[in-house]
């Protein structure tokens, strides 16, 4: 669908009439415009790339996108990368979706997280990066972030940073209300009770149901309900993990032990603040936000390992992503270029590091250095000992959904309203896998 | 010549404002205590923006909504609002401004010669492009957004200012403001005074009869640009690069960016760009108000 | 606006019937065509066709409107709107005629600064309105919370699910009231003042003026109005969906059809089914409007 090259406006809009309706045809093929190329290049055209230089927009909210952009081009003068922040999270995969289905407009590089890779590796979108050599990078990464870039024998990005879960609670709060650091489910429940009675204003944390941390609360519970092979799908949102999740959870939710704000709101920021909310289960992402944006609770809060169901230290990633290079892209050698400096080279990861990222490469994972932080507002914490050894105790084989960016659009209207009128979690599972199998078989999947 | 201006000044009607009417009535103090009560309805959000615009996150979360923080931060405010991101919020302003200026003043101009041609000429087609217009105003914009982002994309205009003015230049109740003010406005004696003079269909216009529009035509302006400094929607689908965002899209992506991994809620710039969003506009209604008040008595519902 | 049949604004004296209108009502008309009728038809074209994430794309005729029809998604939506319609438009028009009417009469101190005051909220962009009203409808520290705290029970909760619809309506109200005020203030400055004279003679009460020469004479613009806000209920989006976050459980991904259209392009790539809903939204929504214009034209010729 490449009509648009060099013609006058007057003819383009004529053209466009004349081709509105062969487009509602043609989606399909623009979806996947130029899907003949798979990695073309090697490794050494990435370094040729490089070399001869040219002009890369690359779509990231992440706060280290600018200084890392100004690192590469200082280190490759020839390159010119444009830095786009076209919106955060799902905003961005929004447009980033337009792109593609309009077959244009799309960045060369594109943050993507991880739960978003399938599926825009699904429609085709994505440059398989093997061919250049990123095979071989693969060491340098944590094994759950790897797989979340690298599937079905094809590489589709490099991980950026990763969010091993780990439980982060008011140290404060705790001591004033005489609850131990709980290390099972029981025990956080039981604080969870003990704490609300005692106050009934303040809450062990806050849920109003959110997908990725139902997802990964799942993945801890050892859960795997969802797999996909090509277009092969199956989905089990009541197999023994997710049951196992949902009625630990139904006792906290049921029992009116949830605070009911919102997260990421601007309430849900005063409750962290003030204690309200005591703990939060959430990815080792998490010290930066609570740093720069809940400064007044500075010293409070500390990191302790995930609550377990038997014991057995286990945890889940739960957000990071990585970048990916889209296959619209006109120099896809150049952006591979980018990619594989943005995500290996030390000079970018110590900018990320700098900008309180929590990272998923190994090297840096286990760096003595970023092991003996203590930051003050930990309280002088080495916090980055409990992460990294959370980063080690996520289980392998999770898969998110195809089509998981959709999924979650709908997990209020199923899950939610379990939420909402505090009932049974399992129910609302059930719901939600109904109306993702439906949806599966509309679009052309084979579900089980 | 003489004709023409002899008729223009008898048209110079007051345009249906009735004198200040019947002195003798009493001022009601309940009436007043009742609309006073409406009146902090409307203004009370308002207030609440001016009052939390002063504030820093800080105070913002720890003090009570409807006073003043701690600390007085308006200044602050403003200056982190316009230089965060190497001061993309003025860039905002600026494209807004642009897309105004194009927009309704496109919008305001294209409903006016439409408007006048429907309501002054006979022409095949006429009945018909009424129903059309009107017939297009129920369907939802918002879900006209993707044929239309798939056809500009087509066109290669997508994440291009061209993609948010294109559509603001069409206004349908302006096009019916016009068309029923002008009814009444231009007398067609005029018209044909001018013609018989010898003046073309478009001397005429520009020369006589767009000075009688003028009330009319400053009431489309208006609603055309609280249209297009209001539009969200579309400029949100069509634009991908903050670059050429109008204010309202860019606020609401300030607003989004407190969520997630990497979080970094800006609440105050939030609050404060709010504000500074809001303030031109007010100013262009004071400003305006005494011309479009007239135009819209005189035009928009008279039967 | 009143209907086509109605609103032909008068018989007029033309001289002739020839193409000179065109002149002046083409260059509208062409980009009429290019931004509004062609995404209309290009709609038309997506809803008979359909497009899988895997598989492809093919014609499937009605099969997208059959879909919809038995779609409870989508008739939840529609139910939730016209409830919305049915409950807060005449609550907004019976504010706003209210207040044109106080404005409007010379018993009201300072009444120019209470127009201004009240059409105020018209000028903030509905972006930032939600922005505000989703500030102060907080229950732990907004405004509400405060109130709440002040009586100290849960008096307000504008995110519950009772209560959602009524905090939309209520930030709907608060842009628009001002703007209706508006169209019916300028409606009853153009009655003449004859007309009052008389009935004082007649020793005619306000509320004898009211009935029997304001609101008759308001009736054109009630109908515009009236239209104007059913127009605007059926597209409900941008409140809802900028307040989602706040209350992501209760606003679901279809609660207005405009959301659920939105939803099912943006989120699920249905752009075909999404095209269905916006035109089938769109047809009764003419409808509707059209039968409002019929009735409040042929009462005024009573």
């Amino acid at each position: 669908m490449k009509i648009t090259s060099r013609r006058s406006t007057l003819r383009r809009v004529a053209l466009a009439t004349a081709t509105t309706f062969a487009l509602g045809l043609s989606l399909a093929a623009c979806a996947s415009g130029g899907s003949s190329s798979s990695g073309s290049g090697s490794a050494d055209d990435i370094e040729a790339a490089l070399e001869k230089g040219g002009t890369l927009t690359y779509w990231s909210w992440t706060p280290s996108g600018e200084a890392q952009v100004a690192a590469f081009e200082k280190a490759y003068p020839n390159v010119d990368v444009k830095l786009v922040n076209a919106g955060t999270n799902t905003d961005e995969y929004t447009k980033l979706q337009n792109a593609i289905t309009a077959g244009s407009g799309a960045p060369d590089v594109a943050q993507v997280e991880y739960y978003a890779i399938p599926q825009f590796a699904l429609s085709d979108s994505l440059v398989d990066l093997s061919s250049y050599g990123f095979g071989d990078l693969e060491d340098q990464y944590s094994g759950g972030p790897w797989s979340s870039v690298s599937f079905d024998g094809k590489i589709y990005g490099l991980p950026q940073d990763s969010g091993p879960m780990a439980m982060f609670y008011n140290k404060t709060v705790f001591d004033q209300y005489g609850i131990a650091v709980p290390t099972t489910y029981d025990e956080y429940v039981a604080a969870a009770e003990k704490l609300h009675t005692a106050d009934p204003s303040k809450y062990i944390t806050s849920d109003t149901g959110d997908p990725g941390f139902a997802t990964s609360m799942i993945w801890q519970a050892g859960g795997k309900p969802f797999t996909a092979e090509g277009t092969d799908v199956s989905i089990d949102l009541q197999d023994d993990g997710s049951k196992k999740w949902a009625d630990t959870w139904n006792k906290l939710n049921e029992g009116g032990l949830l605070s009911s704000t919102p997260s990421w709101g601007d309430e849900w920021y005063k409750g962290l603040g003030d204690g309200s909310i005591a703990t939060l289960l959430t990815g080792a992402w998490m010290p930066g936000v609570l740093e720069s944006s809940v400064a007044d609770a500075s010293g409070d809060w500390r990191v302790a390992p995930m609550p377990t169901y038997d014991g057995t230290p286990v945890t889940a990633e739960n957000g990071g992503g990585g970048q990916v290079v889209l296959k619209q892209s006109k120099n896809q050698a150049l952006a591979a270029g980018f990619l594989k400096w943005l995500n290996s080279d030390p000079e970018s990861i110590k900018v990320f590091l700098a900008s309180g990222g929590f990272p998923a490469t190994t090297a840096d994972l286990e760096s003595p250095e970023f092991l003996a932080q203590t930051p003050e507002y930990f309280g002088g914490q080495a916090i980055n000992e409990v992460l990294v050894d959370a980063s080690k105790n996520v289980p392998t084989g999770w898969h998110y959904l195809p089509y998981q960016v959709y999924a979650n659009s709908i997990f209020g209207d199923t899950v939610g309203q379990a939420y909402e009128n505090k009932g049974d979690l399992n129910e609302g599972l059930t719901t939600w896998q109904d109306q993702l199998a439906d949806y599966g078989s509309q679009q052309g999947f084979t579900v089980k | 010549m003489s004709a023409v201006t002899e008729t223009v000044k008898r048209s110079r009607r007051p345009n249906y404002v009735r004198p200040s009417k019947a002195p003798r009535q009493r001022k009601s103090i309940v009436l007043t205590i009742v609309m006073a009560i409406v009146v902090i309805y409307s203004i009370v959000p308002l207030l609440w923006l001016v009052m939390n615009a002063t504030k820093d996150q800080g105070d913002l979360f720890s003090s009570f909504g409807l006073w003043f923080g701690s600390d007085f931060n308006l200044w602050q405010n403003i200056v982190e609002t316009v230089t965060y991101r190497d001061g993309i919020f003025v860039q905002w302003f600026g494209n807004t401004l642009l897309y105004v200026v194009v927009g309704a003043g496109g919008a305001t101009f294209l409903a006016t010669v439409a408007g006048y041609g429907l309501a002054k000429y006979n022409f095949p087609g006429r009945r018909a492009v009424f129903a059309v217009v009107l017939g297009a105003v129920a369907i939802p914009g918002t879900a006209l957004a993707v044929p239309t982002f798939l056809m500009f994309s087509q066109l290669g205009i997508t994440n291009t200012p061209w993609a948010v003015i294109l559509p603001s230049l069409i206004s349908p109740f302006g096009l019916y403001l016009i068309w029923n003010f002008a009814v009444d406005a231009v007398p067609t004696e005029i018209l044909e005074a001018a013609r018989m003079d010898g003046a073309s269909e478009i001397r005429t216009f520009f020369t006589i009869s767009l000075r009688l529009l003028s009330p009319g035509i400053v009431t489309v302006l208006l609603f055309a640009i609280v249209a297009t400094w209001n539009n969200y929607f579309l400029p949100l689908i069509m634009l991908s690069e903050p670059t050429w965002y109008p204010l309202t899209v860019g606020l609401s992506q300030w607003s989004a960016q407190a969520s997630g991994v990497a979080a970094q809620p800006i609440y105050n710039l939030v609050i404060t760009g709010a504000l500074l969003t809001i303030v031109p506009i007010v100013i262009a209604f004071l400003f305006l108000q005494r011309f479009w008040q007239s135009g819209l008595s005189a035009g928009s519902v008279k039967q | 606006m009143t209907s086509a049949t109605a609103a032909t604004p008068r018989p007029m004296r033309r001289a002739r019937r020839d193409w000179r209108g065109w002149g002046f009502v083409g260059p509208f008309m062409i980009v009429f065509l290019a931004v509004l009728v062609a995404p209309v038809v290009y709609a038309i074209v997506l809803s008979l066709f359909r497009q899988q994430l895997v598989g492809g794309s093919g014609f499937v005729g009605l099969g997208n409107y059959v879909q919809l029809f038995q779609d409870a998604k989508f008739w939840e939506s529609l139910f939730r709107v016209t409830l919305f319609l049915v409950i807060q438009v005449p609550i907004m028009l019976a504010l706003s005629l209210f207040v044109a009417l106080a404005v409007d009469s010379a018993r009201l101190h300072g009444s120019s600064f209470f127009r201004i005051a009240i059409f105020l909220p018209y000028a903030v962009p509905g972006v930032v309105a939600a922005l505000i009203w989703g500030f102060m409808y907080g229950n732990q520290f907004g405004l509400s919370g405060s109130i709440n705290d002040l009586v100290g029970f849960e008096l307000l909760q504008p995110f519950s699910s009772q209560w959602v619809l009524a905090s939309i309506g209520n930030i709907v109200t608060w842009e628009f009231m001002g703007y209706n005020m508006l169209i019916f203030y300028a409606a009853l400055k153009v009655v003449p003042t004859e007309l009052y004279e008389a009935a004082e003679l007649d020793g005619a009460g306000q509320f004898r003026i009211i009935s029997g020469i304001k609101l008759p004479a308001l009736r054109g613009s009630i109908v515009i109005a009236t239209v104007f806000s059913i127009i605007g209920s059926f597209q409900l989006f941008n409140e809802p969906n900028l307040l989602q976050n706040l209350a992501p459980n209760v606003i679901s991904s279809y609660f207005t059809p405009n959301m659920y259209a939105y939803n099912l392009s943006f989120a699920g790539q249905q752009f075909n089914y999404s095209a269905t809903v916006a035109i089938v939204m769109g047809i009764i929504t003419a409808v509707i409007a059209y039968i409002v214009q019929l009735r409040g034209s042929r009462q005024e010729v009573r």
